[in-house]
């Protein structure tokens, strides 16, 4: 039975130029009180522009009503549960915006003098300080403008690090279960990338990093809990054997949202790593966010952050840019300042016990999901959940259905559909992550649908593989859409000849 | 299913040879749990590709994966029709959704590649795990 209310996702919407008639306007201008021109002639054909064919004439109140329509389109996490795993939808607490908001972080300037904007930098300062004791790292830099800018900052830095040494090495390697942000950020720091199998419990296989790790290694990119949402255990043992041909070990922090305030990635033997504000740090995400990306790196590797660095004497902070080794500013200013007084919020309003709590709820609340399921969907990994599960499709393919049509089912109960066919080495993936944020209520509601969503695949396989039914546009044809995209508008041609 | 003239890869690519030339494609399996095919990235011809080194890839709704050489060897073909038609690829695998050709330079490559009869086993014991 669908439960939830779907109200703003009935109605369709034209387009404006199929809403147009001639001769509308959506603005009223006053008399002229000067000479009229014709602009052709008094700027020359050339730099005039052409009438441009087919553009939407309207009247205002048909604009604010068209864009008011579509602004309610949008499925939101202040709508509901949005289960997007290895995303970490997670809600924004209404206090982060408050203190965003607050004149003198709003208004502050890039610009401003040092000793005007000491409040904004001691912001900068505080934050570094929570996040270094959060990952147990030594330094952080708050440049990067989001997760995949902070692997790029984090794998230049082990580059650096290693040229420093006298050789920058040749390859990362890469587990088959990594974010494919991943080999994109190796491949563009200009490294071979090689792929690391997973053994049958999901995780890195250890004689196969054994084999693979020599002096041509410069790092390994590792996401722990992986994508599989399980704790790679051996990840002390996978730095050793890094760390005994001098390689590096990267973690992509992705996933902390399963580990803040119960491990540190610092104590586990990790070089260097990066956080998602906008993940782990409840800061705005999806939508543009914008997001952040901050880099943490133990000592060997701090000479080497991006400069400026802020340093404080006799209680007044400065931006230090007197850093030699340093890779050089990888962003214009300080970082998505708005994004960083965010995250410092949420971080003050949970302190230690807060933020310890939300990850023993994001942990709880996934495995309910895991237990809440289990029965009906296929566990291809057993080993305990983290902060989300992954289940295949295999027993709904028998019958037909694969993880996109169960997707598109799951729309017409309301929910956003979680992340599909991701990880790869997952035949079908469902890859669920609830966050923390969700009460019992909301989970039970999910796992009721896609329990009923698995009984309809068994009673009427169709009814699944032509969702959504309940939406203003049905299933549309994805492969036709990438294949031959339409990209912009066209004035349908039998209409142009009736007219002429 | 899978012709037995043809060897194939751990990574599910299929060679034909014919003389010295060699046709590169993917098996039918690879297309099946790829999904629609909807681009191809192909290499430029006289690039010299390696064996079970990347050469291109393969981009479904679901995914974009690296398709890698079962051989050594200059390319000496590349199959345009993809770039237009990239739904041959799902079609047509083992026939008309052929990737590349290629001049075969170290014949004892082949020996490393799978038969018919292997390649069956080994993704049907993929399919159970």
């Amino acid at each position: 039975m669908i439960r939830k209310v779907r109200s703003h996702q009935t109605q369709n919407e034209p387009l404006l130029f199929e809403r147009s008639s001639p001769g509308k306007k959506g603005y009223q201008l006053p008399p002229l009180d000067v000479p009229s021109v014709a602009p052709a002639e008094a700027l020359g054909v050339a730099n005039v522009r052409r009438e441009i064919e087919g553009f939407p004439e309207v009247s205002e109140v048909e604009i604010i009503r068209h864009f008011t329509r579509l602004s309610t389109w949008n499925y939101a996490i202040d709508l509901g549960l949005y289960p997007l795993g290895s995303c970490t939808m997670k809600y924004n607490p209404r206090l982060n915006e408050f203190v965003a908001r607050i004149e003198g972080l709003a208004q502050a300037h890039p610009y401003q003098p040092e000793e005007l904007a000491q409040g904004a930098m001691r912001v900068q300062v505080q934050l570094e300080q929570y996040l270094r004791e959060t990952t147990g790292m030594d330094e952080v830099t708050l440049q990067p403008a989001a997760g995949a800018h902070g692997e790029q900052t984090g794998i230049l830095l082990i580059r650096a690090y290693l040229e420093a040494q006298g050789d920058a090495r040749r390859k990362v390697l890469i587990p088959d279960s990594a974010h494919g942000t991943n080999p994109a950020t190796a491949a563009i720091a200009g490294y071979e990338v090689e792929e690391i199998k997973s053994n049958d419990q999901g995780m890195i296989d250890l004689e196969a990093l054994e084999r693979a790790v020599d002096d041509s290694v410069a790092a390994l990119m590792v996401t722990n809990p992986n994508t599989v949402g399980i704790f790679e255990k051996d990840i002390a043992k996978v730095a050793e054997i890094l760390h005994e041909r001098g390689a590096q070990l990267y973690m992509d922090g992705a996933n902390m949202n399963a580990l803040v305030g119960i491990a540190r990635p610092g104590d586990f033997g990790v070089d260097v790593m990066h956080l998602n504000l906008h993940k782990t740090f409840s800061t705005p995400h999806g939508g543009g966010g914008p997001g952040a990306g901050p880099v943490a790196v133990k000592k060997h590797l701090a000479p080497h952050l991006p400069v400026p660095r802020i340093e404080e004497s006799n209680g007044t902070l400065r931006y230090c840019y007197d850093r030699e080794l340093s890779i050089g500013r990888v962003r214009a200013y300080f970082g998505n300042f708005g994004v960083l007084v965010r995250a410092l919020a949420y971080i003050l309003a949970h302190g230690g016990d807060g933020l310890r709590n939300a990850t023993i709820d994001a942990v709880l609340n996934a495995n309910y999901i895991r237990k809440g399921i289990g029965d009906r969907y296929e566990l291809p990994y057993t080993a305990p959940s983290m902060h989300e599960c992954v289940f295949s499709d295999d027993r709904q393919a028998r019958s037909g259905v694969r993880t996109g049509d169960i997707a598109k089912r799951l729309i017409d109960y309301g929910f956003h559909p979680y992340t599909v066919s991701f990880p790869l080495i997952v035949r079908g993936a469902l890859m669920i992550e609830p966050t923390e944020t969700e009460s019992k209520q909301e989970l039970d509601l999910f796992i009721d649908a896609l329990r009923s969503i698995a009984d309809e695949v068994e009673s009427d396989p169709e009814l699944v593989r032509s969702a959504p039914h309940t939406t203003r546009t049905k299933r549309v044809d994805e492969t036709r859409a990438a294949r031959r995209p339409v990209l912009h508008w066209k004035a349908p041609v039998e209409e142009k000849q009736a007219a002429d | 299913m899978y012709p037995n003239e043809f060897r194939y890869t751990r990574e599910h690519e299929w060679v034909s040879i014919d003389g010295d030339t060699a046709t590169v494609g993917i098996t039918d399996h690879a297309q099946d749990q790829l999904g629609d095919v909807v681009f191809v990235e192909l290499p430029q011809l006289g690039v010299r590709t390696q064996s079970m080194q990347s050469f291109g890839t393969v981009e479904s709704v679901k995914a974009v994966s690296d398709v890698y050489s079962p051989l050594t060897g200059q390319v000496t073909e590349v199959n345009e029709t993809l770039v237009d038609a990239p739904e041959k690829l799902n079609e047509s695998p083992h026939g008309d959704g052929w990737l590349i050709k290629l001049q075969i330079e170290d014949r004892t490559e082949i020996e490393t590649l799978m038969t018919a009869e292997a390649y069956q086993a080994y993704i049907d014991a993929e399919k159970e795990s």
